[in-house]
């Protein structure tokens, strides 16, 4: 997958997790949790949905590395 | 030997009086009566008849036509140690004595430091609709419920009548009992358990939701009967007899009205300066937020009673205009 | 032949709007099926009944406006044959009388809910004037203060009292005209989200009768989460993320076996009295993006493994964000947990969702330093705060029960 691509995903899974915000006005480098009000339990949706669709192991202590679409989108391509 | 079940008792108000008046004298060797004509003449309205004959001179006493005289010698007796009933023949009269009831009798619990009781009872006739003109058939008693000291009471019923002496006597403070003159031919049952009434609380003679009316004396019946006919209207009227004038029992009228939410009081005193105009001031200074319509008095007309009948009932409430004040305040729901 | 009634979603709840039927005559029912779709000012909540039978007679219409406590619907036993009946409307569709006094808030004023966009609910009784005869109106001081416990404008409704002023009367019918056979004929489905302003009238009037209501007392213990944390981290390293667990389910666990030692924190003031609740369901706090909050139940919280609660856990906060959630789960809760999460502040101090009479929440959990057998240490450590109704329990048990919840935290194998 492409940054781009995985960018894309990542925005369609938080559009299903915040469905009242706009995923699409976040900048690249932004705190995701912060931007869009995402508590642990929403988060947790994220990384589970992530890992649905890129079948990438993701282990807890990697999750850092997803507060960001830029850090989403290095971890997932690497 | 063990009475049978005592059945009740008709009689009437005058002889409810007449009755409490002889267990006073009986029970209590410190209790005397005292006043104008109650002895050989039985009393100016018949209340005391045949008690001279059965008490004697000394514990049945007529007295010179000196109010202020008579009221202090009771006042005195009553610091002395005694339990006196004095009867003043109707408050207007008890004007001449409102020095000895205001300066001493009320006053001088409070300026010995507590070391002087009062534990006086005055009677008197209060209130019209006998035809006794103006002189005689005003209802001061709402004057006399301003004064701190006093204890006032307006009973209106004859369980009433019968029973509030005994706790008035026995009341270490000065207390004034208002009988009312139209009251005093009113005939009902006595019920023979009940052997005495508290004096400090008021109480409701007939349940409703609709409306409080508060009334005591006279205008209790009246009260009742207009809550009969508000009732073949579907008009509940709560109908409570204040009886104790002085200190108001705020509990059970904010109560009341707390739950009605109107209230109507009706006072056979002119409605400037009345029993009335206090408890409204009461119910508006802590249940503003609590009325769903204005409340409405049904004083005297503000004039000396007339002596010609019609003129009278004009100039007093009446249960027509009661029943008219809670239709209004109702509206049309 | 059994009653069921319209159920009461919350403490301030008087009446809700039956939206929808899931069920008709002659349908078998099963304990947990839902049956109904019901609006209250909090939301649409899925209406589950809690007994087997078959649906005899549905005695409410969709759109109407059913008093809490009156029969929705009469079930019979499942293995007879039902008489069944036609779907027909109660005869006293109204009976605001029957409305709990504890009843609180009410349906919004018209004004707040025509400003959501919504069609506005108007009272029936509309009064000829304009607003600019707001002055000229007359409302009695009784009714004014009925008015704004309800919600309600009461210059808007004719009056029927003295001088054709407003009374209480007149503001309680008002309260209770949105109702039955003249409610629009054709409801709109609603969203199965909550609407802001509903919601916020919600939690004011439950929480100001908290506050009127409630003598609270306050309790805080800081915890050590190092051993839970510790066994958490080993625990979810082994597992797929769809398998691993959150604190919140070591929080709620520890609450759930803590509340069994002082189960006077778990249940209800009622009548002037503690009644305790059926079982451990505890109310789990979700925020809802956007503003506002709604505390569904986890059931017996006390008897289900970490990995259950997990799973119940992370399906009632998808409902309680998108909607769905079910009238038992919002009937029922004998205590409330709030826990602040990983962006939270470092301690809250709640305030208790009546009737309940206790809530325990939980800040941040953040590195700290920490003394442990003469040393300072940096350990994760979390403040947990419990505030209780004083009516119901006294401080000695609250401190026991933090004591308890600390205990267990440290032993995160037995939870």
């Amino acid at each position: 997958m492409t940054k781009a691509e995985i960018r894309q995903l990542a925005l369609d899974i938080l559009s299903s997790i915040a469905p009242e915000t706009d995923p699409s006005a976040l900048a690249g480098h932004e705190d995701i949790r912060e931007a869009l009000d995402i508590d642990s339990m929403d988060f947790l949706n994220f990384v589970i949905a992530l890992h649905q669709r890129t079948e990438i192991e993701i282990p807890e202590a990697d999750y850092p590395k997803l507060f960001t679409l830029n850090g989403v989108a290095a971890y997932l391509s690497q | 030997m063990s009475s049978p079940v005592a059945k009740p008792v008709r009689m009437s108000y005058r002889e409810a009086c007449r009755q409490a008046i002889r267990d006073a004298l009986t029970n209590d060797p410190r209790t005397f009566l005292m006043g104008e004509d109650v002895g050989l003449y039985g009393g100016c309205y018949a209340v005391t008849k045949g008690l001279l004959d059965e008490f004697g001179p000394r514990r049945i006493r007529d007295t010179p036509l000196s109010e202020s005289a008579f009221v202090g010698a009771g006042i005195g007796a009553a610091i002395a140690g005694m339990h006196p009933i004095v009867e003043i023949m109707t408050c207007n009269f008890s004007l001449l004595a409102l020095d000895q009831l205001l300066n001493n009798a009320a006053s001088i619990a409070h300026m010995s430091g507590g070391q002087f009781a009062v534990p006086l009872v005055i009677r008197m006739a209060t209130g019209a609709g006998r035809q006794l003109a103006a002189q005689h058939s005003h209802s001061l008693e709402g004057w006399y419920a301003h004064i701190p000291g006093l204890k006032v009471l307006a009973p209106g019923t004859v369980e009433d009548a019968r029973h509030m002496l005994r706790s008035a006597l026995a009341d270490p403070n000065p207390v004034l009992i208002f009988e009312h003159i139209v009251l005093y031919n009113v005939e009902d049952e006595l019920d023979p358990a009940v052997e005495s009434v508290d004096i400090g609380s008021a109480k409701i003679r007939r349940p409703g939701r609709d409306v409080s009316v508060l009334a005591y004396g006279n205008s209790l019946p009246k009260a009742l009967a207009a809550a009969d006919t508000l009732a073949k209207e579907g008009i509940e009227a709560e109908v409570v007899d204040i009886r104790v004038l002085r200190p108001l029992d705020n509990a059970t009228i904010f109560e009341s009205v707390t739950r009605t939410r109107r209230c109507i009081i009706v006072d056979e005193g002119w409605k400037s300066g009345s029993i009335s105009a206090e408890i409204a001031a009461r119910l508006s200074e802590n249940l503003f937020f609590e009325l769903d319509a204005p409340i409405r008095r049904i004083c005297s007309r503000e004039v000396p009673i007339p002596y010609s009948r019609h003129m009278e009932e004009a100039a007093l409430p009446q249960t027509s205009a009661i029943i008219e004040s809670a239709r209004t305040l109702i509206g049309s729901r | 032949m059994s009653d069921f009634l319209m159920p009461s979603l919350g403490a301030d709840m008087e009446r809700g709007k039956l939206v929808e039927w899931l069920v008709k005559p002659g349908s078998k029912v099963r304990k947990g099926d839902v049956i109904a779709i019901v609006e209250t000012h909090k939301g649409a909540f899925e209406v589950d009944i809690f007994q087997e039978g078959v649906i005899a007679d549905l005695c409410a219409v969709e759109g109407q406006e059913v008093p809490v406590g009156a029969v929705l619907a009469r079930l019979a036993p499942s293995d007879k044959a039902p008489a069944l009946g036609t779907l027909r409307a109660p005869a006293n569709p109204v009976a605001a009388e029957k409305a709990p006094e504890v009843a609180l808030a009410a349906p919004p004023s018209p004004e707040a809910l025509s400003a959501s966009g919504k069609p506005a609910k108007v009272a029936q009784k509309v009064s000829p004037m304009g607003p600019g005869s707001r002055a000229h109106a007359k409302v009695t001081p009784a009714a004014r203060r009925r008015a704004a416990e309800l919600g309600i404008d009461p210059y808007t409704l004719k009056g029927t009292g003295i001088d054709d002023s407003v009374t209480f009367a007149d503001v309680e019918r008002a309260s209770a005209s949105h109702v039955g056979p003249e409610a629009p004929a054709g409801p709109t489905r609603p969203g199965r989200g909550f609407d802001p302003l509903q919601m916020r009238q919600a939690i004011a009037a439950a929480m100001s009768r908290s506050k009127r209501e409630i003598p609270h007392y306050y309790l805080t213990t800081t915890i050590d989460m190092g051993p839970s944390l510790s066994w958490l981290e080993t625990f979810n390293t082994e597992r797929l993320p769809d398998q691993r667990l959150l604190p919140a389910t070591l929080f709620l666990k520890a609450t759930a076996l803590a509340l069994r030692e002082v189960p006077q924190l778990n249940g209800f003031w009622e009548n002037g009295r503690f009644r305790p609740g059926s079982g451990i369901h505890i109310g789990w706090a979700v925020s809802l993006r956007g503003g506002g909050l709604i505390a569904p139940a986890v059931h017996d919280v006390d008897t289900m493994t970490l990995p259950e609660l997990m799973i119940a856990l992370r399906d009632l906060v998808a409902r309680a964000r998108g909607g769905g959630l079910r009238s038992s789960e919002m009937t029922n809760p004998s205590f409330t947990v709030t826990s602040l999460g990983e962006r939270g502040a470092d301690c809250v101090i709640g305030v208790i969702y009546p009737p309940q009479v206790a809530t325990l929440g939980f800040g941040r959990i953040s590195v700290r330093p920490w003394v442990t057998g003469g040393k300072v240490t940096a350990r994760p450590i979390v403040v947990s705060s419990l505030s209780a109704d004083h009516r119901a329990s006294d401080g000695h048990a609250g401190g026991l029960f933090l004591a308890a919840v600390d205990r267990l935290l440290q032993e995160p194998l037995k939870l």
